[in-house]
């Protein structure tokens, strides 16, 4: 879908208020804010689920029992987004054994990349990735890391345009390649893009972020707590006490918040291992969020510690 | 790969450090009690390379080569592929050492009859691998049921491989050493990558390796050559 200047007034004015409102109806009834898809007005949970080495535990019964419970845990918070890739392991057949155990939730969205430096081998990977799941059709399909993305890109079109895919998107990480992303962004048709975007990471501010909610494409952002690192370095400081107006208890649930009180941000898709940290983080996504103010303070306050 | 100046090595690990070390844990499981066997291989290849024994020294090259193919299949192939792609390509590795191994002892060319002064670094590595390793999972805590043991787990076997081609000669050693000094290189940046302290037993292998090595080949120098 294109962006004409009413679907992006439409689309900024609902971002922003999803984003601004103290309390939403939805956080009032303690369910996860939902934000819009730019290019269907589609609204989901504003607080995904990545698998990004958490869900790779190989054959390990136990292992994949307990991502069985996270993916519970989730699912009954109010989350939707799941998001994997081929590149991480065993993590799609885990993904695909904690839904059958579920009992494959209808609320699921689910996200999917092709990651294949062969242009023909994209259809085959993507039915791959398919019958690991275990569901008809993926939500989202993303070119993952911009590898062979012009192949794999047309491949994706082609597939929403059979219907066999919902939505079309590509990702990146940490960093790289931003102005490759954003030649893209501007010239092709997609309805997603996934990059790494937190508290102390901000270069997306500067131009991504403002492009996305320009074009119309809906954001995910990964790394949100750059893999653990930056919990790992605050886990021993206090909480600010000005964090207690945002109803927070952690850490996490602050630099959650951070990231998704920028209005241009759709989903953000933390990883975890553990229950308690997914209910954690679905919690961030509901109650008030951060103002432009307290956002400046968000992320002073944790620069210099 | 764009930008590949823009990777680290956490960047290419796929897997958690808990992830990985129950993977021993399992794989001890399903091969127990095997280690009995394989251990006490270990301690017959010992024994045969310390008693010199002339034509029983193909025995060595065939059990390490008979050990080299079934790590690689088993834990490399089966196990360790679930959690790490990679490792598809890595256990061919094994597949050619093993070969070549069985090889050397088909043809018998490798000789353990000459002492050299860097023979207790030979020795010791061997005794680490055997005895030493397996003690480092129940002493970081991790408990008896995740021991890496020789003949079962890929890093004692190839760091007592090393050691044992450390008091050999013969012309199919520069043949023989690449896919072990490769193995404890990745599997030392693995561990190092994971923030596992045990990362030095491969690091220490090599350094102590390469040290005897040149130690043996400076003292080759200086010898007097026969007339």
């Amino acid at each position: 879908m294109r962006t004409t200047r009413r679907t992006f007034m439409r689309t900024s004015l609902a971002t922003a208020a999803a984003a601004l409102l103290p309390i939403p109806l939805l956080a009032q009834q303690g369910l996860p804010i939902r934000r819009p898809i730019p290019s269907t007005r589609e609204e989901i949970p504003i607080v995904g689920l990545g698998t990004w080495i958490t869900f790779n535990v190989g054959d390990d019964p136990a292992l994949r029992d307990e991502c069985a419970r996270v993916m519970a845990a989730f699912f009954e918070a109010g989350g939707r987004m799941i998001d994997s890739s081929p590149m991480y392991g065993s993590s799609q057949p885990v993904v695909g054994y904690g839904l059958q155990k579920l009992g494959r939730p209808a609320a699921l969205f689910a996200a999917e990349k092709v990651w294949t430096s062969s242009a023909t081998a994209g259809p085959a990977q993507i039915e791959q990735s398919r019958r690991y799941w275990g569901v008809p059709k993926f939500d989202l399909v993303q070119v993952h890391n911009l590898l062979t993305w012009k192949p794999h890109l047309q491949t994706l079109f082609q597939m929403k345009a059979a219907g066999t895919v919902r939505y079309v998107g590509i990702t990146t990480s940490e960093g790289r390649r931003h102005d490759l992303l954003e030649q893209i962004m501007r010239s092709e048709p997609i309805d997603f893009v996934q990059f790494s975007y937190n508290v102390v990471d901000r270069e997306a501010e500067a131009r991504l972020l403002p492009l996305a909610a320009e074009r119309g494409i809906a954001v995910i952002v990964n790394r949100p707590f750059r893999q653990g690192a930056l919990t790992d370095r605050l886990k021993n400081r206090p909480l600010p006490e000005w964090a207690a107006e945002l109803g927070i208890s952690s850490w996490a649930q602050l630099m959650l918040k951070f990231i998704l009180s920028h209005p241009a941000v759709t989903v953000a898709i933390p990883a975890t291992t553990r229950v308690d940290h997914v209910r954690e983080n679905l919690a961030a996504a509901a109650g008030p969020m951060p103002d432009t103010a307290m956002r400046q303070r968000i992320a002073a306050h944790v620069k210099a510690l | 790969m764009s930008e590949w100046w823009t990777y680290r090595p956490e960047d290419f690990l796929l897997f958690s450090p808990r992830v990985y070390w129950r993977l021993f844990e399992s794989h001890n499981a399903a091969l127990w009690p095997l280690h009995v066997v394989t251990l006490a291989a270990g301690l017959a290849i010992v024994l045969l390379v310390a008693w010199r024994p002339g034509s029983l020294a193909r025995w060595v090259t065939l059990i390490l080569g008979i050990l080299w193919i079934f790590v690689g299949w088993s834990f490399l192939w089966n196990r360790y592929a679930t959690i790490n792609w990679a490792a598809v390509y890595v256990a061919p590795a094994f597949f050619v050492e093993g070969a070549l191994l069985l090889v050397a002892s088909l043809l018998n060319a490798l000789a353990f009859d000459r002492r050299r002064p860097a023979d207790w670094i030979g020795y010791l590595i061997i005794g680490f691998a055997l005895l030493g390793q397996p003690l480092l999972a129940p002493l970081q805590g991790r408990g008896w049921a995740a021991s890496e043991v020789f003949g079962i787990a890929p890093d004692p076997t190839v760091m007592a491989t090393l050691g044992i081609l450390l008091l050999a000669r013969g012309r199919l050693l520069p043949l023989l050493l690449p896919i072990p000094v490769l193995w404890c290189l990745l599997s030392g940046l693995t561990l190092h990558t994971m923030g596992e302290p045990q990362a030095w037993a491969p690091a220490a292998t090599l350094a102590l390796a390469a040290a005897a090595w040149i130690w043996a080949t400076v003292r080759q120098r200086r010898s007097p050559s026969p007339a």
